[in-house]
């Protein structure tokens, strides 16, 4: 062998590899066609996965966007969308058997929690498991919908949704006029016990995205992301915007807070700057984080489309 | 009579003046500081007859009449409640372990609450349904417990609450874990709070507390000559089952209440009686008032950890109730010189 040939074995051994651990995009061979057994974050998935079982809401709204959803035989109680993920075989992703999983005969099963022992007890019946976290970033996100498009060889289909995405995002943002004088603050509200995500969390990201201040970092002292505040504490800070996200497990309307304790003296409930979220897109982290941003922009800003 | 079973002026006057400085504190500090002369100014300007500008804006103003004061009365009414309600359980079924939530009105609270929950009811429904839950699940202990038969002693009556309790907690953890999708607003409910109530609250629970406080306090000598035992009692003309009945159906009903407005608050029921007994004495004349105005006094002070500890997030209050009430029990019962039993 040549000096020339062995640096270019060398070189296209780099560049493989480089294509395998940065994904997706720039994965030279067809969607579909794309070669199985692969490695798809630090588990092998054998062949093209044709019986999926999803245990994550966020991760079922991907698999569908990305066109999979024919290959989807069962998913968590919380997966609603789109309409036919509700109506699939169901389990409960917070009590996993993981008997009950094996019993859909699965080649890829997709999880957001794990106690501690199913993706190893679903390992050792030779099922790829991955389990995803919550991201702290929208980068996170995307990278979750690319390594779901890699898992179900559709890596192509992958890298066009995340570039949807980032397009339909950075018009909402566009809109944002440029800031003047303090940012406008918000409280985005998760329950009616008050508790509440702060700036650190994925969703607190999304909204600084829109120049939006949170009320509730100083009430996270360790930092945890997910305080509960005093109600006299929301008075007191008169946030600017409030947004309910607690709309479909609650009940919580715009009409409901103004009857709360003291909440009518808010400037948000008297100037009618009550936002009502569904629960559901404002805490998953797929596809539809478009739609939390529009809702989010256009209620904030007259400029956002 | 002698007068140690009395109960003393200066007690009750000590104790008035402790709930007096709990309530003083709970309406002064918060996580929003507010000049204390001011809020006592908003509050008195509410008096009937009296109409002048506390000074303090439309936010600050409802923070203290509409946050803090009512905040502050239903804890007085839940701490008040739930105390006297374990003083009086103690006494009936001579047993020191005896809490409010012994006849299982605790886990029927919680299965009624449930069920509002899971099945996508009104909030305003689930109060009404805690109530009614507390209430079938204390009337199904004293059924089973008098289907027993043989001696119709309070031993048997605390088995049939441990029974009815498990039960029901069964069937409460059967539909929490049904319906994962509205898992986390029936804990918000079982941890029990009091922050986001209001005046409602206050004027719900307020004629049940009156009621069942007094149907008590009405049978504190009554309870003093059942705790000397049934049969002596029967010798001097009080019949131990209607005593028992009179005061469980009061305690009950008053717990049942205070479970449905403020969640499940623990400990209160045992500490705050055997605190005032180490203190004062084996009298219930004494014991029982005592522990409406110190069970008051402690879950007001209790509230407000709960809500400057971490402020301006909150804890809930049923972890500082157990936090503090045990080291505080402790230290009582190592300085107490008195046997407790």
């Amino acid at each position: 062998m040549s000096r020339k040939a062995i640096v270019a074995a060398a070189l296209a051994a780099t560049l493989m590899a480089a294509s395998c651990s940065e994904g997706a995009a720039e994965a030279p061979t067809p969607s579909g066609t794309a070669s199985f057994p692969r490695d798809v974050a630090g588990v092998t998935v054998p062949q093209r996965p044709e019986r999926v079982v999803s245990a994550s809401a966020t991760h079922t709204e991907i698999i569908y966007a990305l066109g999979a959803g024919d290959r989807v035989v069962a998913t968590d109680l919380f997966s609603n969308y789109p309409a036919e993920a509700g109506t699939t075989p169901k389990i409960d992703a917070f009590n996993i058997n993981v008997e009950a999983v094996a019993s859909f005969d699965p080649d890829l099963v997709i999880l957001a929690f794990d106690p501690g022992d199913v993706a190893p007890g679903l390992a050792s019946l030779g099922i790829p498991t991955i389990v995803f976290f919550v991201p702290a970033t929208l980068e996170d996100a995307y990278g979750e919908m690319t390594t779901v498009g890699e898992a179900l060889g559709l890596e192509d289909e992958a890298a066009r949704l995340v570039a949807q995405i980032r397009q339909d995002i950075e018009e909402i943002v566009s809109g944002v006029p440029p800031g003047e004088g303090d940012p406008p603050t918000y409280y985005h509200e998760l329950g009616t016990d008050l508790y509440t995500v702060t700036s650190g969390t994925f969703i607190g990201t999304v909204y600084a995205l829109l120049g939006l201040r949170n009320i509730a970092d100083e009430a996270d002292a360790g930092g945890f992301g997910y305080p509960q505040l005093s109600p006299e504490f929301i008075l007191a800070a008169d946030p600017d915007f409030i947004f309910l996200a607690d709309t479909v497990c609650c009940g919580e309307s715009a009409l409901t807070v103004s009857g709360r304790p003291g909440w009518r003296e808010l400037s948000a409930v008297r100037e009618g700057r009550v936002i009502e979220l569904d629960d559901d897109i404002a805490s998953r982290w797929g596809p539809r984080i478009v739609e939390f941003l529009e809702t989010v922009g256009s209620a904030v800003y007259p400029t956002v489309p | 009579m002698t007068a140690a079973f009395r109960l003393r002026p200066s007690a009750l006057l000590g104790a008035l003046a402790f709930l007096m400085a709990a309530v003083m504190a709970g309406l002064l500090v918060g996580p929003v500081a507010l000049p204390p002369g001011k809020v006592l100014a908003e509050v008195a300007s509410r008096l009937p007859f009296l109409s002048f500008d506390s000074g303090l804006d439309a936010r600050q103003a409802a923070i203290v009449w509409e946050i803090r004061l009512p905040r502050v009365l239903l804890g007085a009414l839940v701490g008040a409640g739930l105390a006297v309600s374990g003083a009086a359980y103690q006494g009936v079924f001579r047993n020191p372990l005896a809490d409010p939530y012994l006849l299982g009105v605790a886990a029927g609270a919680g299965l009624g609450a449930t069920m509002v929950i899971v099945s996508g009811g009104a909030t305003a429904a689930i109060p009404v349904a805690a109530f009614l839950g507390g209430l079938v699940a204390a009337a199904a202990a004293y059924a089973l417990g008098s289907l027993g038969g043989g001696p119709r002693s309070g031993a048997t009556l605390i088995l049939a609450g441990v029974a009815v309790a498990a039960f029901f907690t069964a069937a409460q953890t059967f539909l929490q874990q049904k319906h994962a999708e509205t898992v986390r607003q029936v804990f918000a409910w079982i941890l029990g709070r009091l922050s986001t109530s209001g005046w409602s609250e206050v004027a719900i629970l307020t004629p049940y507390v009156a009621v069942g406080v007094t149907v008590i306090l009405m049978h504190r000598r009554l309870l003093d000559v059942l705790s000397v035992g049934e049969e002596e009692a029967g010798t001097l003309g009080v019949d131990p089952t209607r005593v028992r009945m009179a005061v469980v159906a009061a305690a009950t009903l008053t717990t049942a209440a205070a479970v449905a407005m403020s969640g499940l608050i623990g400990f209160v029921g045992i500490i705050v009686p055997h605190t005032v007994r180490l203190l004062v004495g084996v009298s219930y004349r004494a014991i029982l008032p005592l522990s409406v105005v110190a069970g008051a006094a402690f879950l007001v002070l209790a509230d407000l950890t709960a809500r400057t500890v971490l402020s301006p997030a909150e804890i809930p209050i049923g972890v500082v109730t157990a936090f503090l009430g045990a080291p505080f029990f402790a230290l009582v019962l190592r300085t107490s010189k008195r046997g407790v039993w």
